[in-house]
């Protein structure tokens, strides 16, 4: 398998505060990968990095010559009210090809209209980005990655901010986008509703503390080492659920009985309140 | 009524001023829509007042006004993004810095050597009296600069507006089209600010887009209907000062900030009206 994307020895500072530390992830052709850590772990940081936006002072980043990646920002960053309707939005995509002009050409707007159907918003090209729902809104910014023809998808927190039933939709999206053969790489807060399902995921803190299939890569002990805080790790339908361990090391105003090993009482604490996908 | 209308015509002077305060109105216009959705209205406001200072500066050297003055404008508004850069500094702090410093030099300097050579109150308050048909060249060359750099540059300087991060990671040189719009932003305010005047022209470029912004949601139409208030508000404007006897600035900005009152009030009612249903 030929590495899409390979940070190696990776280090990366804002300033003397060094982010990334040593860093070496590969993404090979059609992965499906999560990368998970605390807040400030350098999960952002890292995708910029595999993008190429941000260039690292040490270590080597080395691309597949002509790798052709698309970058879907966290839908928190973006300015809601900018004049751009769904059209406008998803042609940016076309920036780089041989047309200049300002107006898209016909077997343009028919792409963006094939793209804006297979996700399921087809009808919607017309309307400005904030008229839409939240879900859609998502799709705008999938559709005008995958406008592109990317092999690569970067996504940055696709889910935070997002109900269940659309971390749902989105999973079950992206599923479908890596079942094609597009290799995704995105980050996450989101253990349990996100990374627990995906094939491959990343710890990250700094460096990287872990890397495989969620049931050897969420552990205990990983997850500790990852988020320096106690965390449980269940099993429910065959995967692993995290669970906040808060309760068992705070102090607390009614001590439970049965505090240590109580899994119904510890299910109720799961900091996203997931679970295992239908 | 109408020989009265059209009695400005006759004169030369109003002639090449209309000629110059509707292309300003259209040049702004559309420049100003980048600098307000990429939240540069003080940058803007900031460049002309620095542009005085070297104004000021090549009028006691002897030196050609808009190599002069441009020159300083752009050194100026690369120092504010150099100073942004390093962080420690707000981009408005840097801003305020630079451009009142470089404002207060102008004054001082024509303070301490005298106005001789140079129209003081037309670089601060704009004024039709003095243009000349070097005035309408200089615009039109911008004209026709800014308005090939946003038709052959239209989807990269769209996308570095919205969305300068993605826009990097899809292969758009962004650093070059921010530098690009800067020279482009200097070289308007260099050649408008004859009629409108360096206190002014901040005006003629944040409130046409904005009036624009209210009518529509789609870039392409609000970067017309922007270009298309902007020379309309000039050309109005500008008539309005021959007959008020008002200088040229003054009457060109209080025709946009009219223009989009009205606008205001009609389209807060219009959404008012259509609340109800798009809140579904």
């Amino acid at each position: 398998m030929t590495a899409l994307v390979e940070l190696a020895r990776l280090t990366y500072g804002y300033g003397s505060q060094p982010v990334l530390e040593e860093v070496d992830i590969a993404i090979g052709d059609g992965e499906f990968v999560g990368i998970v850590g605390p807040s400030g772990a350098g999960k952002t940081t890292a995708l910029r990095v595999v993008a190429g936006s941000l260039r690292a002072a040490h270590g080597s980043v080395v691309r597949r010559p002509g790798l052709r990646m698309a970058y879907v920002p966290q839908v928190e960053t973006i300015n809601w009210s900018f004049p751009v309707t769904v059209q406008e939005c998803v042609l940016m995509a076309r920036v780089g090809g041989g047309r200049r002009l300002p107006w898209s050409s016909r077997a343009e707007r028919a792409e963006i209209a094939a793209v804006l159907e297979r996700l399921d918003i087809g009808d919607l090209a017309g309307r400005h980005i904030r008229e839409l729902s939240g879900g859609q809104q998502q799709r705008v910014f999938i559709a005008r990655a995958l406008l592109g023809e990317p092999e690569l998808l970067l996504m940055d927190e696709p889910t935070s901010g997002v109900d269940v039933r659309l971390r749902h939709e989105l999973l079950h999206l992206l599923d479908d986008l890596h079942a094609r053969g597009l290799a995704i790489l995105l980050t996450t807060h989101d253990l349990n509703g996100i990374a627990a399902h995906l094939p491959r995921v990343i710890c990250l803190n700094k460096r990287v503390i872990a890397d495989g299939v969620p049931h050897h890569v969420l552990t205990a002990d990983v997850l500790e080492r990852t988020y320096g805080a106690s965390m449980e790790v269940l099993e429910h339908g065959g995967m692993p659920v995290v669970v906040d361990n808060f309760r068992h090391h705070a102090h607390h105003p009614h001590p439970h009985p049965h505090a240590p090993h109580d899994h119904h009482h510890a299910h109720d604490h799961e900091p996203h309140g997931s679970q295992a996908r239908a | 009524m109408i020989d009265e209308l059209l009695r400005p015509f006759d004169f030369e002077f109003f002639r090449n001023g209309l000629l110059v305060a509707t292309m300003a109105g259209a040049l702004c216009g559309a420049i100003g829509v980048y600098v307000v959705l990429k939240g540069m209205s003080y940058i803007g406001h900031g460049l002309s007042h620095a542009i005085f200072g070297g104004f000021a500066a090549s009028a006691l050297l002897g030196v050609n006004f808009l190599l002069g003055a441009g020159a300083w404008g752009v050194a100026s508004a690369f120092m504010i993004n150099g100073v942004t850069r390093r962080r420690v500094i707000g981009s408005d702090a840097a801003i305020g810095v630079i451009t009142t410093a470089s404002f207060a030099l102008g004054l001082a300097l024509f303070a301490l050597f005298g106005r001789a050579g140079a129209n003081f109150d037309a670089a601060l308050f704009g004024s039709i009296l003095g243009v000349g048909a070097d005035d309408v060249i200089a615009i039109a060359v911008v004209s026709l600069l800014a308005g090939a750099l946003i038709f052959l540059r239209y989807r990269a300087l769209l996308f570095t507006t919205f969305d300068p991060e993605v826009a990097d990671v899809a292969g758009v040189n962004t650093a070059r089209i921010d530098a690009l719009l800067t020279v482009v932003l200097a070289a308007s305010i260099l050649v408008t600010m004859q009629v409108l005047g360096v206190t002014l022209i901040a005006a003629v470029l944040v409130i046409p887009p904005a009036i624009a912004r209210m009518l529509t949601n789609s870039f392409a139409r609000m970067l017309g209907l922007a270009s298309g208030i902007g020379a309309v508000c000039g050309f109005v404007g500008m008539n309005l000062s021959y007959h008020l006897d008002v200088q040229s600035g003054p009457t060109i900005v209080l025709v946009a900030a009219t223009v989009f009152g009205v606008v205001f009030c009609a389209t807060s009612r219009a959404s008012r009206a259509r609340a109800p249903a798009s809140n579904m």
